[in-house]
């Protein structure tokens, strides 16, 4: 790889990669993403390959192996470009027959996707519903390029939007640009970011300034950073770029978890790519700019992602916040002046820069413009990464992109944000998300995790779920966050065993509302909204919990007991699974659960075909 | 100079002054306990909140660490602050009931008399003065925090003495929870002052008190 030296080059050579990939070639295109591999990718590409080798293909099919395209529930998958033809769950045989039809231009009907409600074959990525309704501006690059391969991302107008202002731009232009178009931070709070870039840009630089990319993704359930971290490292490289063309920094950090292999190994290849092309480092493409990044792995601690914990867990100390002001932008690492934009946040500048601001600010609502990636995951049809205009309705994102609920249980309520973030319940889903409609809803845009609950889910259980997950990753550093989740922790506790009052349930309220209030940090500050939120929208459920002793959704062990009713034909199922043998019942006849043995597991409800086992 | 207003009388202070020191020259009385003089503010306890701004944008920050803005309004005592004053005491009561240093702050500010909460005995309120006095004032740093949440601690590394303290007791001096230390855990015979009546050894020896300890506690320590 050879540097280049001066923005003329890199026009020569783009022109050169784009010619290369536009012989119209079918190309298999298959991620093998983190969830991918999980699944089988690495099977599939093996298979792929040797097929291609052997049928003597390689001049007539491509192959490219990418980041996550976002379908998780049909992974691993594989699509045939040009025409976008989407094989779900590809298995190693199928594999080998899909290559043979690609080499033949031909398409597998009896493998395509069948939409569960119609039960139709449809061929096209595009027209699946669950891709149909999103707008994927960040996720569809992740299915054109390789991460692994720089000129790959060049190829598909990697880098124009920085040699294009390093020719003839200003960096208050690029400032102006982004301000216009309304880009908001994407890790949770929604600061805009054209306003911290020129808050950076303002500051005295004689010390230098440092750019961060925060890559801290901690939320349970959430991984929309990561597909983009390994899908498409360079978007985030160039836009720090453009960041630092724009704020006059000189130093870059991607503050990644080590919870991430793949990701940090696509980083350290981008990086080192980045810089033997000359496009990192000391005067990038003959130009007066000079910028490099470094990557710093993050031990795993849930508050590194709160921006002053961050930057305390870089500079090597224990990650613990501090009360601003001053802010980051005023003095953040060993002092020097700091912007910290989430993963999602930069991939979005090149675009902003590529399609406009105007063009940018068309997708949205008022206040929030662009799209957002939400991850998919809980009692749903269609997990995965979804890439949406804010200002869709909940009532969309789940039952015509996430498909409706997994099985015959209705939906009950999303929890979005994560830990930090509240339950929005059913009730509500035609509420248009974007960062103010969810504050107003008592739950917070967070970093995009959006975690989908039936009626089989207890919300004070739910509630008690983050509060653990919360009391053990607060920081400690300030009491009431501490000692506060650590006791609403406990009172939730109390409840969902049957010890609970009607006093305790104030005193949560009560205590909940000061955590919230009197904290240091963003963590504290909304560490209460799981009990505020399932209190506002689910209160008779703490309610039943306290009063009747009675779990309404029969999830919490001390309050609930498994009978068997008359709809058992004695099949056995569920006398096999029961690991205490509590089950007993002769053939073809009704089964009796004895109480003394039973331990609510409910593996005889999971395992039950004919709904015969009531939970009360 | 910078000028703002404390429960709606105006003060001027110089630059660099916190929001807590400011209130202090007009004196408004605010709890603090993990604040001192002589060391850096650390914004941990969070007794000394106060309210700033106003209408939907107004917040609860620590006063120790919020240095005074140009035109800010603060409220020391608004129901706001009253009541997370109130909680964090309460939260204080229930974890280290038999801190004196906390029982006084609970009984001046809110005049609390219990809590709602289950009655544990914990001896650190992890409010972080003997880590600061350690480093800061001793120019030692033997003791400092690990763990986080639930399982943070104070402690020297490994739970073996530090190379470099000094066991000069500046910890324990500052410490507004442990100062029953020195009855090993026997509390019918707390603040007994049977150790004042012991001369203290290192009188003995050296001619010179050598530790912080007031009264001394005749650790023998200084024998060794």
């Amino acid at each position: 790889m050879q540097s280049i030296r001066s923005l003329d080059d890199f026009q020569t050579l783009q022109k050169r990669l784009k010619v290369d990939t536009a012989k119209n070639l079918p190309v298999i295109v298959i991620p093998a993403s983190t969830c991918a591999q999980a699944s089988g990718a690495n099977e599939i590409i093996r298979v792929a390959k040797r097929e291609i080798l052997q049928r003597n293909l390689s001049e007539k099919v491509g192959l490219r192996i990418t980041g996550c395209h976002g379908f998780c529930q049909m992974e691993p998958n594989v699509l045939i470009e040009p025409r976008g033809t989407f094989y779900p769950k590809v298995g190693m045989k199928q594999m080998a027959r899909i290559v043979e039809a690609v080499g033949k231009g031909e398409v597998l009907e009896e493998y395509l996707y069948r939409d569960a409600k119609t039960g139709r074959r449809i061929e096209l990525a595009r027209d699946i519903p669950f891709f149909a309704r999103q707008v994927r501006f960040l996720l569809g690059q992740n299915e054109k390029v390789d991460p692994i391969r720089i000129y790959n991302y060049i190829a598909n107008g990697g880098y124009a939007a920085l040699a294009r202002l390093l020719g003839e731009g200003r960096p208050a232009d690029v400032i102006e640009e982004v301000k216009k178009s309304g880009l908001r931070g994407r890790g949770g709070a929604g600061f805009p970011t054209g306003l911290k870039w020129e808050a950076l840009a303002r500051q005295d630089g004689r010390r230098g300034k440092v750019l961060v990319c925060n890559a801290d993704e901690g939320d349970p359930g959430a991984y929309m950073d990561r597909a983009v971290l390994e899908g498409n490292p360079h978007a985030i490289i160039e836009g720090m770029l453009l960041g630092a063309f724009a704020t006059g920094a000189e130093e870059g950090v991607v503050y990644v978890r080590a919870e991430y292999p793949l990701a940090i190994k696509h980083l350290i290849i981008a990086l080192d790519q980045a810089r033997k092309l000359g496009l990192l480092g000391k005067n990038i493409l003959g130009s007066s700019l000079s910028f490099d990044i470094d990557l710093v792995k993050g031990a795993g601690a849930f508050v590194c992602g709160e921006e002053t914990a961050l930057m305390r867990s870089i500079e090597g100390k224990m990650g613990e916040p501090r009360q601003r002001p001053p802010f980051p932008v005023e003095r953040g690492i060993e002092g020097k002046p700091t912007a910290i934009n989430n993963v999602e946040t930069w991939a979005n500048v090149p675009l902003i820069i590529n399609l406009g601001a105007e063009e940018f600010a068309r997708v949205g609502t008022k206040n929030s413009k662009g799209t957002k990636i939400f991850s998919l995951v809980g009692k749903i049809s269609n997990t995965g990464l979804v890439e949406v205009p804010m200002g869709m309705t909940i009532k969309e994102i789940v039952h015509e992109i996430g498909g409706g609920p997994e099985n015959s249980v209705p939906i009950k309520a999303v929890q979005t944000g994560g830990p930090s973030g509240g339950c929005i319940p059913a009730t509500h889903f035609d509420l248009r998300i974007d960062y103010d409609s969810l504050a107003e809803a008592g739950s917070i845009m967070g970093s995009g995790g959006m975690i989908v609950m039936d009626e089989h889910t207890c919300m004070v259980d739910v509630a008690k779920y983050f509060m653990n997950f919360l009391q053990d990753e607060s920081c400690g550093k300030c009491y009431v966050c501490r000692k506060g989740t650590q006791r609403m922790s406990e009172i939730l506790d109390d409840i969902t065993s049957g010890r609970g009052t009607m006093e305790q349930l104030q005193t949560l309220e009560e205590l909940a509302q000061v955590v919230k209030d009197a904290s240091m940090c963003g963590l504290g500050q909304t560490a209460s909204n799981p009990v505020l939120s399932t209190l506002r929208y689910f209160r008779e459920e703490y309610e039943a919990h306290i009063r009747d002793r009675r779990c309404p959704a029969g999830v919490c062990r001390d309050l609930i007991t498994f009978t068997i009713n008359e709809n058992c034909n004695g099949c056995g199922a569920c006398k096999l699974a029961c690991p205490e043998k509590a089950i007993s019942g002769k053939k073809k006849e009704p089964h009796f659960i004895d109480m003394k043995k039973c331990i609510k597991c409910g593996m005889c409800r999971s395992v039950c075909k004919f709904d015969a086992v009531d939970v009360r | 100079m910078i000028n703002l207003t404390i429960n709606g009388l105006s003060v001027s202070v110089e630059e660099g002054t916190t929001i807590l020191e400011a209130a202090q020259q007009l004196g408004f009385p605010i709890p603090t306990l993990c604040h001192m003089e002589g060391l850096t503010p650390y914004g941990a306890c969070r007794l000394c909140v106060v309210e700033i701004g106003e209408g939907p944008r107004a917040k609860l920050v620590s006063s120790c660490t919020y240095p005074a803005q140009e035109g800010l309004k603060v409220r020391t005592a608004s129901q706001r602050v009253l009541r997370a004053r109130k909680m964090i005491l309460q939260l204080m009561l229930a974890s280290c009931p038999q801190s004196k240093t906390v029982q006084d702050l609970a009984s001046k500010f809110g005049g609390i008399q219990g809590h709602p909460f289950r009655q544990e005995y914990e001896d650190c309120l992890l409010c972080g003065l003997c880590v600061r006095m350690c480093k800061e004032q001793m120019m030692s740093g033997a003791i400092g925090f690990r763990g986080r949440g639930k399982d943070r601690s104070i402690g020297t590394p490994f739970d073996i003495r530090s190379d470099i303290c000094r066991t000069c007791g500046g910890c324990m001096y500052v410490c507004p929870a442990c100062q029953l230390r020195c009855t090993y855990n026997e509390p019918e015979k707390a603040v007994c002052g049977g150790c004042q009546n012991l001369p203290p050894p290192c009188m003995e020896k050296f001619d010179d008190m050598s530790c912080y300890m007031d009264p001394c506690v005749a650790c023998e320590i200084c024998k060794e």
